[in-house]
């Protein structure tokens, strides 16, 4: 915090400055490695017993990344301001926006084909299933998070509890009344949005850090209904065998009557999943398209209006509690579809899958996205799961470690938190207010001239 | 006497208590229809208390508060109506609202009473056009069909949503702001948007227009602007205004009824000329308890 307030504070740092500042970040880096990377405590290769190691090397080479990072970030900041300033604070223009929404959607439609061209059906799978899917999935968790959050202003950190509640309600109706997808998913979607509703009621009158904690608290409740109330939801161990998604009643397996054998195709696994990603890519779309044009609708400048300021709504004669609730559970219906499609998609779920973890991933979505914008919104998801997957999915990183550096149980993923939270501090740093921090207004005389962020108010949260 | 013959708002044994403290303390007053109506005195005199009181803001302790939106505010009838224990009656001759009973966005839409703040309470992040269609919203929720027909763009709603933006036009032209109408609302200098919280109001189309301070922090040539977009409201819009202000030149300029607020309690009622000379009004703003003092200041700024 204070490393940050004197570059804040100081406009030209000079050299001494920069080091001593530089030793300062070292001095806090040493003091904070001693206790976690100095001692370390692990059974002894050859006796089994568990011993204290000492790791001066590891604390070192963090140190040094402090002082000459620190050195590198003051050195770059001090250099030229005047430009930099001038850059940020240029707005997008709304032709570059159009380009990049026209392009954007073009990639995401051709996006199955040119993969299976490039990479043959096989190599497909992967770059469409662990990508494609997993990322779409997040977009559109994130475009209906945005509602609550960015657009109303009402901080939720319980939202995996309607992912939640749509992945279950689409299991259990599967599996108990044999009903399909498409039946399934609408109901749903209807579900999460009552329970919208009822976790809208109690918060209506809660504000920031106490609506925050009642609906983290929300989410903590779905989550331990469903691992302790086993009749109903299987318990921690879950459902599994839930009936696969249907192409108009066919299935997506090899076997006669199936998707391949009715089109005469051979069988590919491939086949399935593109169906999958062109249903999540609709889902996401509708998700998209509905909150665009509400945005333009009295309900959606109600929205902002009520994140902007809540007492003059109410002087206007805006009724706050059905604003609220609205928002709450048209966000909670998205949320519910999305949690359908999770369940259709794996085949099994359990409480395993909706921790706070998730809530917070979604919730970092919208923040990083720049709160309110949906194509912000996308390139985060992108960004993070994307990379999240990336890190999953480095085996030749692995390989590397483990051949040339004799690490044998290297594993990237283990890495996300420290990456994460290392993106989510440079972006603080960088663009505090998301990726787009502008904001688009739903109507206009002659011009649409964006908002700038820093008038844009951020709500009850 | 206006507010005798035809009253628009009818305040009567109004009290506000806040745990121990009483804000306003058996406060009667009426406004009339089409007056300017000030609500003055020190500060902590309990006007904004007033103000929160009348827009539903707060409910008040005791008291009744009731709201002629058509009509004549008969005595008879709303105490007829407040025995039937009902927020509103509409007759043939007049619809009455009981505001202490209404909660506050109903007051706003159904018995028309609109007001702005003294600390200054725009959508900041919205463009000035946007703050207008805000104020249009029960209107265009409707026309929307609570939302349905508006998501699949019905003529109706375009044809609704059309009007509010023509409205909107007309009172940005009418405070000068339409150059600005694409522009952030908290972008504006102070004075803009302090006519744009008034013209915003206006857009929910009132009977009563509560403005708490105006002219606060606004120069002289502003505050003569103010003055003239205040006639005209009242004049030509069907739009009756209390006000609270500190700012005398105003007050004494044009309003037509002035009531004096001390301690929660009313200490003066009446004309502009009549309040003015009122030993009690000059006693309690310069704080002189003594009749003989009193007479000396007089003398002094020539009362």
């Amino acid at each position: 915090m204070s490393l940050a307030s004197t570059t804040a504070a100081g406009g030209d740092v000079g050299w001494a400055r920069r080091l001593k500042d530089s030793a300062f970040a070292a001095v806090i880096t040493l003091v904070l490695c001693i206790p976690i990377i100095l001692f370390h405590a692990d059974s002894d290769a050859n006796t089994g017993q568990l011993k204290l190691f000492w790791r001066p090397v590891a604390v070192a080479v963090f140190v040094g990344l402090a002082f000459f990072g620190r050195l590198l970030v003051l050195t770059i900041q001090a250099a030229p301001k005047r430009e930099k300033a001038a850059k940020v604070a240029k707005p997008v223009s709304a032709a570059v926006t159009q380009a990049i929404t026209i392009g954007g959607l073009a990639f995401v439609v051709l996006y199955p084909p040119a993969t299976i061209a490039m990479m043959g059906a096989g190599g497909a799978l992967t770059p469409i299933d662990s990508y494609g899917i997993q990322i779409l999935i997040y977009v559109m968790l994130g475009w209906g998070l945005n509602i609550v959050v960015g657009l109303a202003g009402l901080l939720d950190l319980g939202y995996v509890a309607f992912y939640a509640v749509g992945a279950y309600s689409y299991t259990l109706l599967a599996t108990t009344f044999h009903l399909s997808f498409w039946i399934c998913l609408p109901i749903a979607g209807i579900l999460a949005a009552t329970w919208g509703m009822i976790l809208g009621f109690p918060v209506l009158r809660l504000r920031g850090d106490y609506l925050a904690i009642v609906t983290l608290a929300f989410g903590e409740i779905i989550r331990s209904v469903l691992v302790n109330w086993t009749d109903f939801s299987g318990g921690g161990a879950g459902i599994s065998s839930i009936p696969k998604i249907t192409f108009f009643g066919l299935v997506f397996a090899d076997r006669p009557g199936g998707f391949d054998d009715y089109f005469g195709l051979d069988y590919s696994p491939i086949h399935g999943k593109v169906f999958l990603y062109y249903v999540i890519l609709g889902l996401a779309l509708i998700t998209n398209f509905v909150t665009m044009r509400l945005r333009r609708l009295p309900i959606g400048r109600a929205w902002e209006a009520l994140r902007e300021d809540e007492v003059a709504c109410r002087s206007l004669g805006l009724n706050t509690t059905n604003t609220k609730l609205t928002a709450f559970a048209l966000g909670a219906f998205f949320g519910g579809l999305a949690g359908s499609f999770f369940a259709v998609r794996q085949g099994f779920v359990s409480p395993e899958s909706f921790t706070f973890n998730e809530s917070a991933t979604i919730l970092a979505i919208v923040v990083l996205g720049g709160m309110g914008s949906q194509i912000g919104v996308a390139f985060a998801a992108v960004f993070l799961i994307g990379g999240f997957e990336l890190l999953r999915q480095m085996d030749w990183l692995k390989e590397l470690m483990s051949y040339y550096f004799g690490i044998a149980d290297f594993d990237p993923a283990q890495y996300r938190g420290l990456l994460f939270g290392l993106g989510m501090v440079v972006m603080m740093v960088v663009r505090p207010r998301g990726f787009v921090s502008t904001r688009a207004p739903s109507i206009f005389l002659k011009e649409r001239k964006s908002v700038s962020g820093d008038l844009v108010k951020e709500g009850h949260g | 006497m206006r507010w005798k013959s035809d009253p628009l708002l009818v305040v009567e044994h109004l009290t506000m208590r806040f745990g121990g403290l009483v804000a306003v303390n058996d406060l009667s007053f009426e406004a009339g229809r089409g007056d300017i109506t000030a609500l003055i005195g020190p500060n902590g005199a309990g006007k904004t208390t007033v103000f929160n009181c009348v827009t539903g803001f707060y409910k008040p302790t005791e008291g009744r508060l009731a709201l002629a939106r058509t009509g004549v505010a008969d005595k008879e009838r709303i105490a007829a109506l407040t025995r039937t224990g009902k927020r509103h009656d509409k007759a043939a001759d007049g619809e009455i609202y009981l505001l202490e009973r209404m909660p506050g966005h109903h007051i706003a839409w159904h018995a028309r009473v609109a007001r702005t703040f003294q600390n200054i309470r725009l959508f900041q992040g919205m463009t000035v056009l946007e703050n207008l269609m805000v104020a249009h919203h029960n209107r265009l929720m409707l026309a929307s069909g609570l939302t349905f027909l508006g998501l699949f763009g019905a003529p109706s709603y375009l044809a609704a949503e059309r009007e509010a933006v023509d409205r909107a036009k007309y009172w940005l032209d009418r405070i000068g702001l339409m150059d600005r109408a694409d522009d952030p609302a908290g972008e504006l200098p102070y004075g803009a948007q302090r006519r744009l919280e008034i013209a915003r109001a206006m857009c929910t189309d009132p009977v009563l227009l509560c403005l708490d301070e105006p002219a606060a922090g606004l120069n002289p040539r502003e505050s003569a602007e103010l003055n003239a977009l205040l006639n005209m409201i009242r004049d030509e819009h069907n739009t009756s205004l209390l006000l609270i202000e500190h700012d005398m030149s105003v007050v004494m300029q044009i309003s037509d009824h002035v009531v004096v607020l001390d301690y929660g309690t009313k200490i003066s009622d009446g004309t502009p000329s009549e309040v003015r000379n009122d030993p009690k009004v000059i006693a309690a703003y310069l704080g002189v308890a003594d009749e003989e003092e009193l007479a000396e200041v007089e003398a002094e700024i020539g009362a």
